[in-house]
């Protein structure tokens, strides 16, 4: 049989195209050039100065301050949502659904400035709480959705076997509904984790003084050159945690 | 026969279709009992209310002499054996069959033994630590069961729990169910629109009609002596004749024109008077066929006909004969064909003849 190469070439390129960047990126950050032009030797220069930027850690700590506490409430308010959404039957449950889609295809920066209006004019002081609940609305939505896909192949006969079987009605719902929809609350959990980590725009809108998050902390270091070796340094440090981080969940995973 | 399960003038109406219209039945201890008829007749929201899914809109049911109607499932000594078997997929056979115990906050040492003994039950203790993704339709079906009886119900309820198996393999459940009734001597109440699977599998069966009960019987006398004609025609086959009681004759035997056909001398089982319309039903194997025509005597029926039709089934054959305006179905064992040597073609001659006691009187119907 004649082997072809196309796949494996098909591999290459896609490798390449993906993993490029991150190489040059990663490359650079030890590099002792500041514009990464040319290589001018191995240096951790980059790593001693990121190390001392005391701002660029407090705005990693509100950063996932605001992705873990955010992603939890949506994860509590997604299920609800969703579980309603299913369950419920009513002239408005399209309107209802509509809703929690919305956010999905409307455009970032519509709703950053529509949220930022309405703290305006609420009195709300832009800060923690206002990129909190800016971030808890759209993640809700990517939540109810892997919900919802969850509980499309759920039986609810389950349920009354559970009740037949002696189970209470909240005890039904604890042993028998949450376990089934735990895979599609994590999974879109994670997702909303990720959305809320490197979102820039709507948090651009509705950050205060004080509450310069990771994005908004690199964006505003691109603009003078002497911090762009840092950005690089940093971003590796990140890509190293998010494999870390693959890697454990994987392991995990295989135990389980 | 004890009243263990009480229906008390239960009601159930979904808007304005009345699913259950004034239901009443009762039990005994230990029977099967079978709820048959077909889809729509109101058995599964009957059996949903004994379960505890459904309130009833009126009337009351009992369990062992204590009112359970205003009782949620859990608290009932009910188990239900569902449909799609309903497992727990994210459990294993084990921590299937073990869940009623742990709800109940058993000893772990009785939910050890209770789980393993109906394990043995049915016959899959090595499939313990499975999945129930990984097993085959019976052996779901099986942990169903014991899934339902380690929890040693009062009643355990049945809703089709043959319907989902292939032909072959239901034959092989309709054996074991029936062996573990005998086994655990637990009231057992079938759901079914099959009537081979009711009649196998109970000691008595309710055969329901638009959210009525039509007769509860024992298989051999719903068979034998049926008293509608809807009964009649979901249990078997039956050929039906509309007629007049012209006279009545001791030990309840009564001559009955039918117009087109004669007038047959048949057996009722109820009281008639003369000149009464009453319906005739006669099964298909209950009619001998004869290319002759038959001795003459008081107790034989005889018509002739033209053979329409005939399907050979192996062990037997049936007909379709017509005679004047009426189509009557007959059905023979090969060997029970007694008029020489060649069966009756399509299109030749035949008489029908059957005796007064085969024929039955049912229910005239507006």
């Amino acid at each position: 049989m004649k082997r072809s190469w196309l796949p494996v070439i098909t591999t290459l390129g896609v490798i390449l195209f993906l993993f490029a960047p991150l190489v040059v990126l990663v490359v650079n950050s030890f590099n002792a050039s500041r514009f990464g032009g040319e290589w001018e030797g191995f240096t951790l220069n980059w790593y001693e100065k990121l190390w001392a930027a005391g701002e660029v850690w407090e705005s990693l700590w509100i950063t996932l301050k605001i992705a873990v506490s955010a992603s939890l409430a949506a994860m509590v308010l997604g299920t609800l949502a969703a579980y309603s959404l299913h369950r419920y039957r009513s002239g408005l449950q399209n309107v209802h659904h509509m809703l929690i889609t919305l956010p999905l295809v409307m455009p970032d920066i519509l709703m950053g400035m529509s949220l930022l209006a309405l703290f305006v004019l609420s009195g709300v002081e832009t800060g923690l709480l206002t990129i909190w609940i800016a971030h808890v609305t759209f993640c809700l939505s990517f939540v109810t959705m892997a919900v919802l896909g969850r509980l499309q192949d759920f039986d609810f006969t389950l349920l009354d076997a559970a009740r037949d079987l002696g189970a209470s009605q909240a005890k039904a719902v604890k042993k028998v509904l949450l376990p089934l929809l735990l895979p599609g609350v994590l999974a879109g959990g994670l997702l909303a984790f990720t959305l809320s980590i490197d979102d820039y725009v709507i948090t651009f809108f509705v950050s205060g003084p004080g509450t310069t998050t990771l994005p908004l902390r690199v964006a505003s270091m691109m603009k003078t050159s002497r911090s762009l070796p840092m950005i690089n340094a940093l971003s590796t440090l990140l890509i190293a945690s998010t494999f870390l981080f693959a890697a454990c969940s994987s392991r995990l995973q295989r135990r389980a | 026969m004890d009243d263990f399960l009480v229906i008390d003038h239960v009601s159930k109406s979904f808007g304005a279709q009345r699913a259950v219209d004034d239901v009443s039945l009762t039990v005994g201890k230990g029977e099967a009992f079978s709820l048959l008829g077909p889809s729509g007749c109101g058995k599964t929201t009957l059996l949903r209310m004994i379960a505890g899914f459904e309130r009833p809109d009126r009337g009351r049911i009992l369990v062992g002499g204590q009112d359970i109607t205003a009782l949620p499932p859990e608290l009932r000594p009910v188990n239900t054996v569902f449909q799609n078997y309903a497992l727990f997929p994210h459990l294993s056979v084990w921590e299937n069959i073990a869940f009623g115990l742990r709800m109940s906050r058993r000893p772990r040492e009785e939910i050890r033994s209770g789980v393993d003994r109906m394990l043995e039950l049915v016959r899959l203790s090595e499939h313990a630590r499975k999945r129930p993704g990984q097993l085959s339709g019976g052996q779901r079906q099986r942990v169903a069961i014991a899934r339902a009886l380690v929890n040693r119900p009062q009643v355990l309820l049945l809703d089709e729990p043959l319907a989902a198996l292939d032909l072959k393999l239901r034959q092989h459940m309709l054996m074991e169910l029936n062996t573990i009734h005998e086994q655990v001597g637990t009231t057992f109440i079938y759901v079914t629109h099959d009537q081979g699977e009711a009649m196998s599998l109970s000691d008595r069966i309710a055969v329901m009609n638009a959210g009525k009960v039509e007769q509860v019987d024992t298989p051999e006398h719903l068979y034998e002596m049926p008293r509608t004609s809807f009964v009649a025609t979901f249990i078997g086959d039956a050929n039906f004749f509309t007629g007049i009681a012209v006279e009545l004759q001791h030990e309840g035997y009564v001559r009955v024109l039918i117009e087109g056909l004669g007038s047959p001398l048949v057996l009722s089982n109820g009281e008639l008077s003369a000149n009464q319309k009453l319906r005739l039903m006669v099964r298909p194997e209950k009619i001998s066929l004869t290319l002759k025509r038959p001795p003459s005597g008081e107790r034989v029926n005889a018509f002739s006909g033209i053979v329409e039709d005939m399907a050979y089934f192996g062990s037997h054959t049936r007909y379709r004969i017509r005679a004047g305006e009426h189509s009557i179905l007959a059905q023979l064992q090969r060997s029970r064909f007694s008029g020489g040597e060649i069966d009756p073609a399509r299109g030749s001659e035949v008489w029908m003849s059957f005796h007064p006691d085969e024929a039955r009187v049912v229910r005239l119907e507006a």
